[in-house]
């Protein structure tokens, strides 16, 4: 892969440093954390070979992206030790540091022992210690690893940085619009098409285990909905019927996949069962219900429905039975999705006349706006539920953008060219 | 997948065109004659070749010669409502704006009189809102169209609602001009 500049602009901290990383992807903080912790994680030691990428540059990313952590520039450490033994902690306190992060890397040939390890700054103690051995083509998934095991000790919380997100790129060429699915790793890298088409293809849908993918193609110029096998690239038909065939969410056993048709008239929500082929359908109005989304525990869904003259989110038992209403403020709630632990929803709404993301607390119905629009959509959390990856106008080109379930930090992932939109977070 | 379904595509693009030819010369022959009074228009006309999708924007290249001949000269007269072959709509509504029911009433009144003639309804939206909802906004648009033009006689078997939301947009840009284009049902004679 051609190894080009990625930029990492942290606006309220004014401070700019920049990476060697690959082709075209730029990660910029729009909104930093007030109340991010801070964190130093000092350039680890070399020995011996180098490898192709330098780890604290992905850890640095990963920490700083989170949410969570204000990590410190490289620029401004007084020292870089990598020798336990020789930290003296007055030079981390003295920069405002809560904790730092130490490490060395010993590369023989192609494979590199990883050795770092986590202090709190204030008392010296030490937190963590750890030693790993990955490939040169390993070292990334190493690297969130590392970010992964101190997000888990500081913050109580298992991290996402080892994960996958799937998204549909659509770029203009001379032939006309081409749009591709496609999947990478949770901070952008390692882009790689599933599938292809001169006509739409829409509304991927992680399976639970992240073996599969559903989504939506028009590619006979009507809709269709596929499954297809990440590691074999094979794809299967599931839903063909006249009409609507879309929105398709899989269960949390995986045994199952709610979709959208309009077979039978209006759009309605149905529940495919994947073994059996059986189709149960799910509500029955004269109106729109759509984009269903499954709770954690598999017994409710929650799905939009204009029912009441304006998009609402609504919830209704996973066997069938009857719905509840549960937005009530604005005139626009959209695209509702579970949090990972079942206690708040996801959601597009409109305010001020933009389109924004929001979060509401299933106990307390409060909703919370964490976005400013004016175009963002398709939200969805992270694995460990800190974080909302959705798509947003960006300079007139559709990009995709994370925030902080508490709103407190937002960061853009800009990709080289084409519009990025319906992004989702994988396992 | 693609290469298959592509494939296949095309195998009945060809069948098309060549059934299309062999209309065209009896066609032609007869529409030129009648002058292409739709009330006097022979039954069997059916067939017709290329797309007419987003036809305010113009054409976008080489619908391939004597296509637009076997839409007869009234769908290129813009007095004639027929001309007129994409529907627009206000935001987040499916309801058909008054100044449209003649367009769409000529244009039924046009396939009840050549019921071999097939259509396609496509609806679209804008690009505000989620994805999902504005697939299924665009299917009652194009519905809204179908509802009447069956309300006047047209056959189902003419008619053919499929609706691409947001994914299709004839504007590309991100404000009302924009995107009062978007939000449209195209009327696609097939």
């Amino acid at each position: 892969m051609i190894l080009a500049t990625r930029i990492i602009l942290i606006s309220l901290m004014a401070a700019l440093f920049s990476l060697a990383q690959a082709a075209g992807l730029t990660i910029e903080i729009t909104k930093g954390s007030q109340t991010a912790v801070p964190i130093a994680v000092a350039p680890f030691a070399q020995q011996g070979s180098i490898g192709p990428l330098k780890l604290t540059d992905i850890i640095n990313s990963d920490l700083g992206g989170s949410g969570f952590f204000k990590t410190l520039p490289e620029d401004d450490m007084l020292v870089k030790p990598s020798d336990p033994a020789k930290i003296d902690f007055k030079d981390w306190q003295v920069l405002g540091q809560d904790y730092l992060v130490i490490g060395q890397v010993v590369g023989v040939g192609n494979t590199f022992n990883i050795q770092f390890h986590l202090f709190n700054v204030h008392d010296g103690q030490l937190l963590m210690g750890y030693k790993l051995t990955a490939g040169a083509n390993e070292l990334r998934r190493a690297a969130h690893h590392i970010s992964d095991l101190i997000y888990e000790k500081l913050t109580g919380r298992k991290g996402s940085f080892n994960t996958r997100i799937a998204y549909v790129t659509s770029v203009a060429k001379p032939s006309g619009k081409q749009y591709m699915l496609q999947v990478a790793d949770a901070d952008g890298y390692n882009p790689r098409t599933i599938a292809e088409s001169p006509e739409p293809i829409m509304s991927p849908a992680w399976s639970p285990d992240g073996g599969k993918i559903a989504y939506v193609s028009f590619h006979t110029k009507r809709s269709e909905v596929f499954i297809q096998t990440l590691a074999t690239g094979q794809r299967e038909s599931v839903s063909a019927s006249r009409g609507i065939n879309g929105a398709p969410a899989f269960s949390p056993d995986g045994g199952k996949l709610a979709l959208t048709l309009s077979k039978d008239g209006s759009p309605d929500v149905y529940v495919l069962n994947l073994s059996g082929r059986s189709l149960t359908r799910l509500t029955n109005s004269m109106s729109i219900d759509t984009e269903p989304s499954w709770s954690a525990d598999g017994s409710s869904i929650v799905y939009t429905s204009d029912q009441g003259g304006k998009p609402q989110l609504y919830l209704i038992p996973a066997t069938g039975g009857k719905s509840t209403r549960l937005t009530f403020q604005g005139d626009y709630n959209a695209r509702g999705r579970f949090s990972p632990d079942g206690k708040s929803l996801a959601m597009v709404t409109a305010s001020n006349g933009g389109y924004r993301i929001a979060v509401m607390d299933l106990a307390t119905r409060t909703v919370n706006v964490l976005t400013d629009g004016p175009l963002d959509d398709s939200p969805s959390f992270s694995p460990n539920g800190s974080m909302i990856l959705f798509s947003a106008n960006s300079g007139g080109r559709s990009v995709l953008e994370e925030v902080a379930t508490d709103g407190a930090m937002q960061q853009k992932l800009a990709f080289e060219s084409g519009d990025v939109r319906q992004p989702v977070w994988g396992p | 997948m693609n290469f298959r379904k592509n494939l296949f595509a095309l195998v009945v693009a060809a069948l098309l065109v060549s059934g299309c030819s062999s209309d065209d010369e009896k066609d032609n022959l007869t529409d030129t004659a009648q002058g292409a009074d739709a009330s006097t228009m022979p039954l069997n006309d059916g067939s017709m070749s290329g797309s007419q999708f987003g036809s305010e924007t113009g054409a976008g290249g080489g619908y391939g010669s004597g296509s637009a001949a076997n839409l007869g000269p009234e769908f290129s007269d813009p007095n004639n409502p027929l001309s007129k072959q994409v529907i627009y709509f206000d935001l987040d509504s499916a309801q058909v704006k008054q100044e449209y029911v003649p367009v769409v009433a000529a244009h039924a009144n046009y396939l009840v009189g050549h019921p071999a003639q097939h259509v396609i309804l496509a609806g679209n939206t804008d690009e505000r809102g989620s994805s999902e909802y504005n697939i299924s906004l665009g299917e009652l648009r194009a519905k809204s169209v179908e509802r009447m033009m069956r309300a006047q006689g047209v056959s189902a078997s003419q008619l053919e609602v499929v609706s691409y939301g947001e994914e299709k947009p004839v504007a590309t840009g991100h404000t009302e001009a924009a995107w009062r284009l978007n939000r449209r049902v195209e009327i696609g004679y097939q």
